[in-house]
């Protein structure tokens, strides 16, 4: 059910554009002011979303470890699973962020019989590995697109990546990996009873979203060709703002697949995909693990209204005495004295 | 709002990252080189729409059908006859690789590595 409606959600986006730009010919709207539009959204969006997560209090540290946490000097401190300075939490979250570590310890349960059993479970983290690097890479290739002249390190980044020119024009190793990556993602989703259970709309839409971007860019560097030089004129315009329509006609694909981009810049902000930013807030990895060394003070404290033994004395001195108890003079002296000279 | 110094750092590496495109050609519009078209012959072997999009395809189709199964002959849509040569057909119209080909795939940053056998235009030059 979740995965029909997204799939037909997806289809309903690819048949927008082939209806405004290929019957209607309204290419101004799908090569300008979508993609503008989208990409404020995108912005503003996600500095909101920043600023939203910034303001919001972060009552306890309370890091997630798995290794030994800085102790006696003579006991291995786990510097990465346990990191103790600031430091090792960049460290940390270096490789949480680049390489998913976490995501590396995923573990599978399944009931044999009776028992409960844990195994090893890395397709998840090939799948996202796969899919989100090879994301930044064809992002960085894209860039040829927009800047005039085209940077060498992304002419370099092309180069590598058609390395064994497969084709004409070569196929992009990064084009295959990122369809292993999704369809690897998708599958978990489908194929696994536990998370298919788990599985939501919301789940299934990115994916197929995403889906659609990479394989309308495939088939179009592949097999349906449009004119990569108009785009150009069109992307660069764009890019220094002096949006101008192409001087020659691009292929309806070509705007499919910049509608899609844009349906995702601008849901992103306000879907799960957020965790791109999300990851560095979270109070499980990008805090330190020196709760015994350091007093971490809740934002939520506040001047709390107290009485101490001393004014508690003075106030009830007359029925303290009258019952006999011992009235305490020498020490709230002290007391005072001392914080005083504090 | 909490840790201000180090969220504020990581919105502008954020918006320096998706900025990109913008801040890259620093904010001026050049234009792009045009590639010099023939000026003795009006069209070309199919539509201009096509051979902007597909010639590659065309590159790629010629030599296996002449280096491979042996045919000579390309007809087009309109039912003319070209000898299918990157050197002895395209080469002849369009006489030059840097003025032409080279102006679109350095914009574009494509590498056609036809050129390390074939013989470009300007190479011939070079040798007569
Ligand atoms: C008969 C001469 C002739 C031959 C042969 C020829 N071209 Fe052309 N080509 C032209 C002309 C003339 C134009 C401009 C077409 C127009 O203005 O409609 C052109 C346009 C083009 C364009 C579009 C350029 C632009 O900026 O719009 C490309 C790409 C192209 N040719 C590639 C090729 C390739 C590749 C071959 C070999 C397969 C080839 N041509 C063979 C004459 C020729
Ligand atoms: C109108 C601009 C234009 C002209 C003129 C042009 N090309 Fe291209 N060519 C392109 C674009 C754009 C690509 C890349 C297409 C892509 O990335 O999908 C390309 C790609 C190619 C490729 C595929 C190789 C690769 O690495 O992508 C070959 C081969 C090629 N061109 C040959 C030629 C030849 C030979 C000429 C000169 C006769 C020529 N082209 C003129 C725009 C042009
Ligand atoms: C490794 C060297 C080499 C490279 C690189 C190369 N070719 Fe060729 N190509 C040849 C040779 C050799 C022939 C001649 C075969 C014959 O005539 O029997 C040929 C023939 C052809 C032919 C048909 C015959 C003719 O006269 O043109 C075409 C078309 C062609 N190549 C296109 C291309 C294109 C397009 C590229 C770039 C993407 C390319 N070739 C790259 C070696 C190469
Ligand atoms: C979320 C961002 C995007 C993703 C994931 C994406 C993905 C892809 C992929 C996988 C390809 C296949 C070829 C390659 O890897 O280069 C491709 C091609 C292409 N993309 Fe994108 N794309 C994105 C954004 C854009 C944008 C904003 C434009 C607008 C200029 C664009 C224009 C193109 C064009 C013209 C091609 C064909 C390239 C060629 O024929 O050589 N893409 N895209």
């Amino acid at each position: 059910m979740n995965v029909f409606f997204s799939f037909i959600i997806t289809l309903i986006l690819v048949l927008i554009p082939v209806v405004g730009v290929g019957l209607l010919g309204l290419d101004p709207l799908f090569g300008i002011v979508i993609p503008y539009v989208a990409f404020l959204i995108f912005f503003f969006g996600l500095i909101y979303r920043i600023i939203d997560w910034a303001r919001s209090p972060q009552p306890f540290k309370i890091p997630t470890t798995c290794g030994q946490q800085k102790s006696l000097p003579w006991i291995k401190h786990s510097r990465l699973e346990s990191p103790f300075t600031m430091k090792e939490v960049y460290l940390r979250m270096f490789f949480e962020v680049f390489l998913f570590r976490s995501l590396f310890r995923n573990l599978r349960a399944d009931l044999v019989g009776k028992r409960l059993i844990y195994g090893s479970a890395k397709w998840l983290w090939l799948g996202a590995i796969l899919f989100h690097l090879s994301f930044l890479v064809i992002m960085l290739r894209h860039l040829r697109f927009f800047i005039h002249p085209v940077p060498s390190l992304v002419d370099i980044i092309a180069k590598v990546d058609g390395f064994f020119q497969l084709g004409i024009p070569p196929i992009y190793h990064t084009d295959l990996f990122i369809l292993a990556g999704l369809f690897l993602l998708l599958l978990r989703r489908l194929v696994d009873s536990k998370v298919n259970y788990l599985s939501h709309a919301s789940d299934y839409f990115p994916l197929f979203l995403i889906l659609g971007i990479v394989i309308s860019g495939i088939l179009m560097r592949t097999i349906f060709k449009v004119d990569v030089q108009a785009v150009k004129e069109l992307a660069y315009g764009l890019a220094t703002f002096s949006p101008v329509l192409p001087s020659h006609k691009i292929g309806v694909l070509f705007y499919i697949h910049l509608f899609l981009v844009s349906v995702l810049a601008a849901y992103f902000p306000f879907s799960k995909l957020v965790h791109m930013v999300g990851v560095f807030f979270s109070p499980t990895r990008n805090l330190p693990n020196n709760n015994r060394a350091e007093r971490y003070i809740n934002p939520w404290d506040y001047p709390v209204k107290y009485t101490t033994y001393c004014e508690w004395q003075e106030r009830f001195r007359d029925v303290m005495e009258e019952a006999g108890i011992p009235i305490d003079d020498e020490w709230c002296k002290e007391t005072a004295e001392a914080q005083k000279q504090a | 709002m909490y840790n201000s110094d180090k969220v504020i750092v990581g919105i502008i590496i954020f918006i320096l990252f998706f900025a990109m495109p913008f801040w890259l050609n620093f904010g001026k519009a050049k234009a792009l080189p045009k590639p010099e078209l023939p000026s003795d012959t009006k069209e070309c072997v199919e539509s201009r729409e096509y051979m902007r999009a597909f010639h590659m395809k065309m590159l790629l189709d010629w030599r296996d059908k002449k280096v491979r199964e042996g045919q000579v002959y390309y007809i087009n849509s309109q039912g003319k006859f070209f000898k299918m040569s990157l050197q002895n057909t395209c080469m002849k119209c369009h006489k030059s690789m840097e003025k032409f080909c080279d102006r679109c795939h350095t914009t574009i940053s494509a590498h056609p590595d036809c050129w390390r056998c074939h013989i470009a235009p300007e190479e011939v030059k070079k040798w007569q």
